[in-house]
């Protein structure tokens, strides 16, 4: 199966997988909600004279909202027991089947609200909620038996799930735009143009290329970000004959780094060249990987550095020695707090997302450019999205302009759902 | 100031002018001679112990004065969320939230909800409270809850029923016993929360899951890489802040100024700004010094051409 | 066969973790293939330590340039594995980190001194890029070069000092309440706005990887 194929075809059942899921899920979820509902009947009390009838403690049982239905949450009103000077708590047992043996669940004083995060879907309980006394207890009717059900799709997701689809149906409709020919438009990005400029700077002097792929281990996706642009660094090292010396934090990155700076040897018909030195693991500790790059950095003066991933405090210690020793340095990271170091410190910076556009970018090829242009459209989601939420916003709360208050009720309801927590 | 505290001010000031002179002429600074500064700076100020009076500054002053305007008697809780790391910075806020609070016999109740907390609370009681507050007597005036795991899931629990999370305090005695829970059920019983910390959970937390929900003010101090990220929820959900050392020593300025007990009270936030003013100074004459050095090169450059 | 299992892997857990994010049955998939990450990882850190040795070992060998260095990595090195695999100076069955332990104690004042010197090499060449850095080149830098000095300036008592005659009604021009302003506004801002980008970044770039069309990092096109 060729990859074209393999992709078109991975693409499309995602996408009707998604839908087919939002289809089905959605409205059984809607509908395991009021199914699971079940309200006690009005209950008689069992109660002992001095504490005055108050009246039924009336239970509501509901299912636990996207959860894998293995939770109930039972509520109850309280007549006014909680008032009273010797309350000392609520308390919900729960029952499996019809006899006597309950087991307690869990008690509440003032929240009339107690999770059972341990019932099941298969099984159906019931429960009574008793208001405790010291020397007695009032206790309701046993609810009509209730299940929790499984919700298939997360409702407090169903933002994320919709935008995410949307981004992605972007990525992959510009990507075969792409391979149908369509020139795509790229900006130029300095950090990415300057690599080749900075390798052979490199050469020319005799001294090694550093390159540091970041802190972070191999499930960090700025690592990959950064692991994809060595592919090309290191084939432009290989052509020109010059040397890179990569330290690693972890050893995983370290195994990757090999294969990456290995098979561009290859390509560049230099695997004699290439030497397992090349990529050496260092050290965990973050200060201690400091100090140890610093220490290569001092001594063996590259004349290039690349510092092309996850980075945290160590960012401008990294830059600040390498301006010492007067190397070209291009830096990227999606870290927000580390870029103004780079930025002071470095010649060339990538900003965020152009690390991760770098290797869509360097390869020119045209499935990768459409991803890029697919991201854009998210871009320009985002940015609608914040004009037409501050426009929204600010003409409900300032004028109380109904229309507004309804897109800003909307707004927030689909950005900000919270579930009540187990 | 004393004199010895102006010997570093001058030695630096000094080598500011040389560098200036320097600089005019034409010769670059070396990073060695930034570095070289830098290095002398701090460490003259803080073997002089150079210190410079503080004024509070809006959103510290708004702290302060919620506790100094609650009414007598008034029920703060104070969390301690941060570790040794951070404890340079926050420490002497909770310290100074702790002095305020009994200096205004208001009630003080302790949680943590980082593990690292715990200590760091006994060590307040035992340097702070303790010793400066002998009268003040626990179970009534002051009580210690502790570290419970779970995060904001704590403060879910206790926004509405804090015995169960809490059915003891540190020391297993029933909340019942202690007369400084007569009346306190849960979080809506308080008339401030206070939290120190600079991560997660931390004041984000406090404001989102207790303050919001139980609709008490928070108030709170922050390391001071992580105060900008709170900035936005002052002053409507976070009544104050303290944002690092200098949010410590501003509070702590205002303390002495205001109570004459604490006159001789060690500020460790005061004498560590010392140190941290002349070095963001020094900073500034050397960001200046390079401007000019960049305008005159520049001009040189224009008139040779 | 060598690209496409990874590949083939890469995919699958891909999936089975978004799959887990959005679908509560299957939460605990994502657990389940995070452990697996993590048993690989710990696996992995015996080969980095071999490398670390191998390496090392070469030097102090050839007596390299620097060998002495060497010398050093592998004594702590060693000092560090013994006093902590065999648990010296404590009990076999307490925390590795007990109190009063060789390993505690090598830790509390060689290891932590060390982790605070490095980070305190930070305020030395936050002087040394500042001087470098802010250079009123154009309008940008000027802008960049003047918020830099109100920032510098409203976390010390100058900048209170300097602006604290100015009336209540443009409290907003004190420095340190304009430091704020410059945080809370235009920075957060900024930075808001470089997460979004961030954000459609790793979307993309994680497409691009689940779809098979990123394959650089396995070594090749």
């Amino acid at each position: 199966m060729t990859a074209k194929l393999y992709t078109t075809i991975t693409a499309i059942t995602i996408t009707a997988l998604s839908l087919l899921l939002l289809l089905i899920a959605a409205p059984h979820a809607l509908l395991a909600q009021s199914d699971a509902v079940a309200e006690s009947p009005d209950s008689a009390t069992t109660a002992v004279a001095q504490v005055p009838d108050l009246g039924p403690i009336l239970i509501t049982v509901e299912d636990f909202p996207s959860d894998a239905g293995e939770a109930l949450i039972i509520g109850w009103e309280d007549p006014g027991y909680v008032s009273l000077p010797d309350f000392i708590e609520y308390r919900v047992t729960r029952y499996t089947d019809d006899s006597d043996n309950g087991m307690v669940i869990g008690t509440s004083v003032l929240n009339p609200e107690v999770i059972d995060g341990e019932a099941s879907h298969s099984i159906a309980h019931s429960y009574t909620v008793a208001a405790v006394f010291p020397d007695h207890e009032v206790i309701s009717a046993r609810s009509e038996p209730a299940m929790a059900e499984i919700q298939w799709v997360a409702a407090d997701k169903y933002a994320v799930i919709i935008i995410g689809i949307f981004v992605c149906a972007a990525v992959i409709f510009f990507i075969e735009t792409a391979k149908r020919g369509k020139t795509l438009f790229l900006r130029r990005i300095a950090g990415l143009e300057a690599i080749d400029e900075a390798v052979g700077r490199a050469t020319e002097m005799g001294r090694p290329i550093l390159f540091v792929a970041g802190i972070q281990d191999m499930d960090d996706v700025q690592t990959l970000a950064g692991l994809t642009i060595l592919g090309r660094v290191a084939r432009t090292v290989a052509q020109y004959d010059s040397k890179i010396n990569m330290p690693c934090r972890a050893s995983l990155v370290m195994t990757a780094g090999r294969e990456v700076i290995k098979e561009a040897y290859n390509v560049a018909g230099r695997p004699d060249a290439y030497s397992d030195d090349m990529v050496h693991y260092v050290t965990d500790e973050q200060f201690g990987f400091v100090a140890a790059t610093n220490g290569i950095m001092v001594r063996e003066k590259p004349a290039t550095c690349f510092y092309l991933g996850a980075f945290f405090a160590e960012s401008l210690i990294l830059a600040e020695t390498g301006n010492s020793i007067e190397a070209i340095q291009i830096a990227g990271t999606a870290m927000p707090a580390q870029l103004p170091f780079f930025v002071a410190a470095c010649d060339y910076t990538l900003i965020g997302e152009e690390l991760f556009a770098a290797s869509a970018y360097l390869s020119e090829e045209p499935r990768q450019l459409g991803s890029l242009k697919g991201q854009d459209v998210g871009k320009a989601l985002a940015m609608i999205a914040i004009v037409v939420g501050g426009i929204s916003v600010t003409l409900a709360q300032a004028w109380d302009i109904g229309l507004f208050q309804v897109i800003e009720s909307a707004l927030r309801t689909a950005f900000n759902i919270q579930l009540p927590v187990r | 100031m004393t004199f010895q505290q102006y010997i570093p001010i001058i030695v630096v000031g000094i080598g500011l002018i040389w560098i200036f002179i320097r600089s005019w002429r034409g010769q670059d600074v070396d990073r060695r001679i930034v570095f070289s500064f830098i290095g002398l700076t701090v460490a003259l100020a803080l073997i002089f112990q150079v210190m410079f009076g503080e004024r509070a500054t809006a959103i510290v002053r708004a702290a302060y004065d919620k506790i100094e305007n609650l009414p007598e008697g008034s029920r703060i809780l104070l969390s301690y969320d941060f570790d040794p790391a951070m404890a340079p910075e926050v420490h002497p806020m909770a310290n100074s939230f702790i002095r305020h609070a009994m200096a205004k016999n208001h009630k003080l109740y302790l949680y943590s909800l980082w593990a690292t907390g715990q200590t760091l609370l006994q060590e307040s009681l035992t340097e702070v409270l303790e010793p400066e507050f002998p009268e003040k007597e626990y179970g009534k005036d002051w009580v210690v809850m502790g570290y419970k795991a779970g995060n904001e899931g704590v403060l879910n629990v206790i926004v509405t029923d804090i015995r169960k999370m809490y059915p003891t305090d540190v020391h297993n005695t029933s909340l019942d016993s202690l007369p400084i829970y007569d009346g306190v059920k849960s979080l809506k019983d308080f008339d401030l929360l206070i939290s120190v910390g600079g991560g997660k959970p931390g004041v984000k937390e406090w404001v989102l899951f207790a303050g919001d929900r139980a609709n008490v003010p928070v108030a709170g101090g922050s390391a001071a890489v992580s105060a900008p990220l709170l900035y936005p929820y002052y002053p409507r959900q976070l009544i104050g802040l303290l944002g690092g050392t200098k949010g410590a020593a501003e509070y702590e300025s205002e303390l002495i100024r205001e109570y004459p007990r604490f006159a001789d009270i060690d500020t460790p936030a005061l004498r560590m700004m010392g140190p941290q003013t002349m070095a963001h100074v020094v900073i500034i004459a050397f960001i200046l010094i390079g401007n000019v050095a960049y305008f005159r090169g520049k001009r040189k450059r224009r008139s040779e051409v | 066969m060598k690209r496409q299992i990874p590949l083939i892997i890469i995919m699958t857990v891909g999936w089975v973790l978004m799959v887990s994010v959005f679908v509560p049955p299957f939460e605990s998939w994502g657990e389940e293939a995070s452990l697996f990450f993590d048993i690989i990882a710990v696996f992995a850190f015996f080969l980095g330590g071999g490398n670390l040795i191998r390496v090392h070992f070469t030097k102090i060998n050839r007596k390299s340039e620097g060998w002495g260095f060497s010398v050093v990595t592998v004594a702590g090195f060693a000092v560090m594995l013994i006093l902590g695999l065999f648990k010296i100076g404590g009990s076999i069955s307490a925390p590795v980190d007990t109190a009063g332990t060789p390993f505690e104690l090598m830790f509390r004042y060689v290891m932590s001194p060390l982790q605070a010197t490095m980070y305190s090499l930070l305020a030395f060449y936050v002087a040394s890029a500042s001087y470098r850095a802010f250079r009123a080149r154009n309008i940008e830098a000027t802008i960049l070069l003047i918020a830099a000095f109100v920032i510098l300036l409203g976390r010390t008592p100058f900048g209170f000092y300097l602006t604290a005659w100015i009336p209540e009604s443009f409290s907003i021009l004190e420095i340190p309440n304009m430091a704020v302003w410059i945080m809370n506004s235009p920075n957060l801002a900024g930075q808001r706005a470089i997460m979004i980008g961030i954000a459609l970044g790793v979307i993309s770039m994680s497409l691009r990887l689940l779809l098979g069309i990123e394959r650089s990092y396995l070594g090749g096109d």
